[in-house]
């Protein structure tokens, strides 16, 4: 593929926008470094829940705890709003309007405000089993790990917010492009770890 | 009413949290040299204002450095905080040391409690608050220099890990004026830091010390990682990077991945003590040999994080003084990458006696060991590179040599200490603490003494002074070894680390010996600051402004001393290893270039001081229990990231004008120059021009 073509590829700004793509270079670097000391943190609670997964105490079980029909519900929230990122990352790229990307950026609010609401309904039938955090090793090692993603996903969505209002108030200045592109890496980061979560956690929970 | 009320507003706070009221109330020795060293605080906090306001130079003070973007001035702050938190631990070091050497049979003058204050306090302000600033100011201040760029890849971000590093150290210091410290040691080891077994703000103010600090510590190895990789001047290939920076970017990775798992240990602990979590408590299936696995995980690349960058600055000093290019620069790059590799595979021999299998800990203390190898490659290569030079005995290469002997009999103690049976025998002893400071001293506080020395005319256009610099050295190193030889013999007769009272009276000459040490070791630093006092006093017989002072080989020595705002009018072009030494001896890298250009530099900004002392403020709430000062801090804190998300105007624009005015002035003062050769370089007509045999 020529050099033109290669700038295509992928949710950079490529060709359409130059100037910010070259600007973009130490930015989304810094931000892809960020993410890795952020993945430490979520592999060293994966490990933590590992270790913790025996010690229920006598108490409640993840078999017994975990519903696996809405946590893939929550799954397909999840991945679905990636989608619906992507495509305002590629109304961004392309620059096909302002009024396409904050579609899509509300768009995908709107799936992860669903995500939360899911997971937090979760938590509060968790609570109402005696799924308390406080209960055990293994509560404990759950109620760090899966709420520390949820956490990132409403920073996420209040991330999303801001950046709505700075398309509104700035228009697709070199900052909000380099802020959105990082904030897509953000919220694609989270989905990934979603899908350790779902796999490690909820799949690993169903085995009796 | 007031029963309700004043819990909501102040916490747990009460009056006998001022240590001023115990002393009042019990004046013991222990509680008065309590009350005395908060009186230190308030007094020198008290002083510091009081100075500042009558000099009028708040403003200044504001707007030039504190709410400074600009990587050397950020560099310098950290130096100088490093400095202020080296002098409090020094002092409960020599503490220590006192109160052992008076308690043989006897209570001493510090309580037991008090002393696991002083140890715990000693070790964390040392590691996270003195080592810690001190490295990072250096690779602050040095690696733009010496990779050629106008400043690092977030200037912003540079200033949010210097605030939030002061504003944690901040809380160490308030610690003494306002509660009681961790009584757990600096590692803060649980089950004994929970909730059961210390129940008071000590821990707490341990666990948000240290989470503050390492997040700045993370911050700042993104930061360094991104602006090394990216920001090399053109042609400053990584194979022609000087060692300095390489060993910068090595510390820098591991700070993006070790400095996470202590977030997440204290973290963890967090959440058991205030929210009830079992993570490592001894009920319901908690489990602390997690908290030993998560903390070493991060304490073991630590102290690869602490050494490499002073192996980076010996490497520069040791290559300058001996006229020399630097022996075995490749393996010196292979030894530091490898250094950083296995530093995360030798985690478990901080605790080889806490039950794992024989198997397991022969893996890990083989894989100790094998450090040794780079290691050694490393002192090879600098005494390869002394070898037929021209070596000057300057105060930097002094310390040089110190750390080459002195270092060696450390890694030689720790190739015993790698073998679990001996391991076994003097664990939790003297001498592994003879050990790590054997290790550290040399290999971390010579280093960046060393370094001090060495950049010092770069950064403020003056030399320091050579006299009471060797004075200093002498003293660091007579002291070290009265102070911590001993302590292997003890270790090895079997004396506990962290005992506040000893009953074998055998013990007393070498306990006598090592305090006597501590006590040199205080006039040690005591002579820095002499030295810093005359050598500022002294400063115009003693100007380097042409910037090069000791025929330098990296780029950060082709720059007026003090460099200018934005480091380098035009940006290099480089060909080479050692780019200005070689410059100086194939052409002139005093030209005058045909024009000059606007240049863009970020604006001050105080998103970093708000960040920092918001930051602390809220761990403050949380160390009291103050909930709505904790809450009011967080939402501070987004709402100060957002607010700086919506600033634009946060660019200024140096005219070509101004660069030229400046560089002007510069290449007059180079011209101006008598060049001089290396054997009067530390005399006063050193004015920063060397002379050079074509």
């Amino acid at each position: 593929m020529s050099t033109s073509e290669l700038r295509h590829i992928g949710l950079n700004l490529g060709a359409t926008d130059a100037a910010t793509h070259r600007q973009a270079g130490n930015d989304v670097f810094g931000f892809w470094v960020f993410l890795m000391s952020d993945a430490v943190i979520f592999a060293l609670l994966f490990a933590t829940y590992g270790v913790m997964l025996s010690a229920t105490a006598g108490g409640p079980t993840p078999a017994a705890e975990y519903k696996i029909g809405p946590a893939f519900v929550e799954t397909l929230l999840l991945l679905t709003s990636s989608f619906t990122f992507g495509m305002a990352s590629v109304a961004m790229k392309q620059g096909t309007g302002r009024r396409q990307l904050l579609g899509w950026m509300a768009v995908t609010l709107m799936f992860g405000a669903a995500f939360l609401g899911m997971e937090l309904h979760d938590f509060a039938t968790m609570f109402g089993d005696g799924a308390y955090p406080t209960r055990s090793g293994f509560l404990s090692a759950f109620f760090a790990l899966v709420p520390l993603h949820g956490l990132h996903v409403f920073f996420g969505g209040i991330w999303i917010i801001v950046m709505m209002l700075q398309v509104l108030v700035f228009g697709l200045d070199a900052r909000v492009k380099i802020n959105i592109l990082r904030l897509g890496l953000f919220w694609h980061f989270l989905d990934i770890v979603w899908i350790a979560i779902f796999s490690v956690v909820y799949l690993q929970g169903l085995i009796r | 009413m007031s029963q309700a009320v004043w819990p909501a507003v102040l916490g747990r706070f009460d009056w006998q949290a001022l240590p001023f009221v115990r002393a009042w109330d019990n004046p013991t020795a222990s509680e008065i040299v309590g009350a005395a060293a908060a009186s230190m605080v308030v007094i020198g906090a008290l002083f510091t204002i009081a100075i500042v306001t009558r000099y009028g130079k708040w403003k200044y003070l504001w707007s030039e450095w504190l709410t400074s973007l600009d990587h050397k001035k950020i560099g310098i702050m950290y130096v100088v905080l490093a400095f202020v938190m080296l002098t409090r631990a020094l002092i409960e070091g020599v503490l220590m040391r006192m109160q052992q050497a008076d308690a043989i049979n006897s209570p001493g003058f510090i309580a037991p409690d008090h002393f696991a204050q002083l140890f715990s306090t000693h070790g964390s302000i040392m590691i996270f608050f003195m080592a810690m600033p001190f490295l990072t100011g250096l690779i602050n201040y040095v690696a733009p220099l010496q990779i050629g760029a106008r400043d690092v890849a977030f200037p912003l971000l540079n200033s949010i890990s210097l605030w939030l590093t002061g504003g944690a150290a901040g809380l160490m210091m308030a610690s003494l004026v306002i509660g009681r410290f961790s009584t757990g040691g600096w590692s803060g080891y649980p089950p004994y830091t929970e909730l059961a077994f210390s129940p008071d703000v000590g821990p707490d103010y341990w666990i948000w010390a240290v989470t503050l600090g390492s997040i700045g510590s993370t911050l700042t190895g993104l930061n360094f990682a991104t602006t090394i990789y990216k920001m090399r001047a053109p042609g400053m290939h990584l194979m022609r990077m000087p060692l300095f920076v390489w060993t910068a970017l090595c510390t820098s990775i591991l700070m993006i991945f070790a400095m996470p798992p202590l977030t997440v240990a204290t973290a963890l602990l967090a959440l058991d003590r205030y929210l009830g979590f079992h993570f490592f408590t001894n009920d319901l299936g908690g489990n602390m040999m997690n908290y030993a696995n998560l903390f070493w995980l991060f304490g073991h690349p630590e102290v690869y994080i602490l050494i490499l960058p002073a192996f980076g600055i010996y490497s520069e000093v040791v290559s300058t003084f001996s006229s020399k290019e630097l022996y075995g620069y490749t393996s010196l790059t292979i030894a530091t990458m490898a250094i950083a590799v296995l530093s995360f595979t030798v985690w478990v021999h901080h605790f080889f006696t806490m039950g794992q299998d024989a198997d397991i800990n022969a893996v890990f203390g083989i894989a100790t060991m094998t450090i040794a190898v780079p290691t050694g490659v490393k002192i090879y290569d600098w005494i390869w590179t002394m070898f037929r030079g021209q070596v000057r005995f300057t105060v930097p290469m002094l310390y040089s040599l110190a750390f080459m002997m002195t270092f060696v009999i450390g890694g030689c103690t720790g190739i015993m200490l790698a073998m679990p049976p001996l391991d076994f025998l003097v664990h939790n002893t003297l001498f592994l603490v003879a050990h790590f400071h054997n290790m550290l001293i040399p290999g971390l506080l010579y280093g960046m003494l060393a370094g001090y020395h060495y950049w010092f005319p770069k950064a403020f256009g003056f030399r320091l002074n050579e006299r009471w610099g060797r004075i200093a050295f002498g003293s660091w190193v007579t002291g070290f070894y009265l102070a911590f030889m001993p302590l292997y013999v003890l270790g090895a007769s079997g004396m506990a680390r962290r005992t506040q009272e000893v009953f074998e009276t055998a013990f007393r000459p070498w306990l006598y010996i090592a305090g006597l040490g501590a006590l040199v070791l205080l006039f040690a630093l005591a002579a820095l600051f002499v030295q810093l006092w005359v050598s500022i006093r002294a400063r115009d017989d003693n100007r380097v402004t042409a910037g090069d002072p000791w025929d330098g080989r990296g780029l950060e020595w082709s720059t007026s001393a003090p460099p200018p705002e934005y480091n380098f009018a035009i940006i290099p072009h480089v060909h080479d290893r050692d780019p200005f030494y070689n410059a100086k001896r194939t052409g002139d890298p005093y030209a005058r270039p045909a024009h000059y250009e606007d240049i863009e530099m970020p604006k001050n900004s105080m998103t970093g001081p708000v960040i920092g002392i918001v930051g602390a403020v809220t761990a403050f709430g949380l160390v009291w229990h103050i909930w709505w000062l904790a809450a009011f801090g967080i939402a501070a804190i987004v709402g100060t990231v957002i607010a700086r998300s919506f600033a634009r105007d946060v660019h200024r624009i140096i005219p070509a004008a101004e660069v030229e005015r400046t560089e002007t002035g510069w290449l007059r003062a180079v011209s101006d120059a008598t060049s001089i050769p290396r054997e009067i370089e530390t005399t006063s007509v050193n004015r920063g021009l060397a002379k050079v045999a074509a």
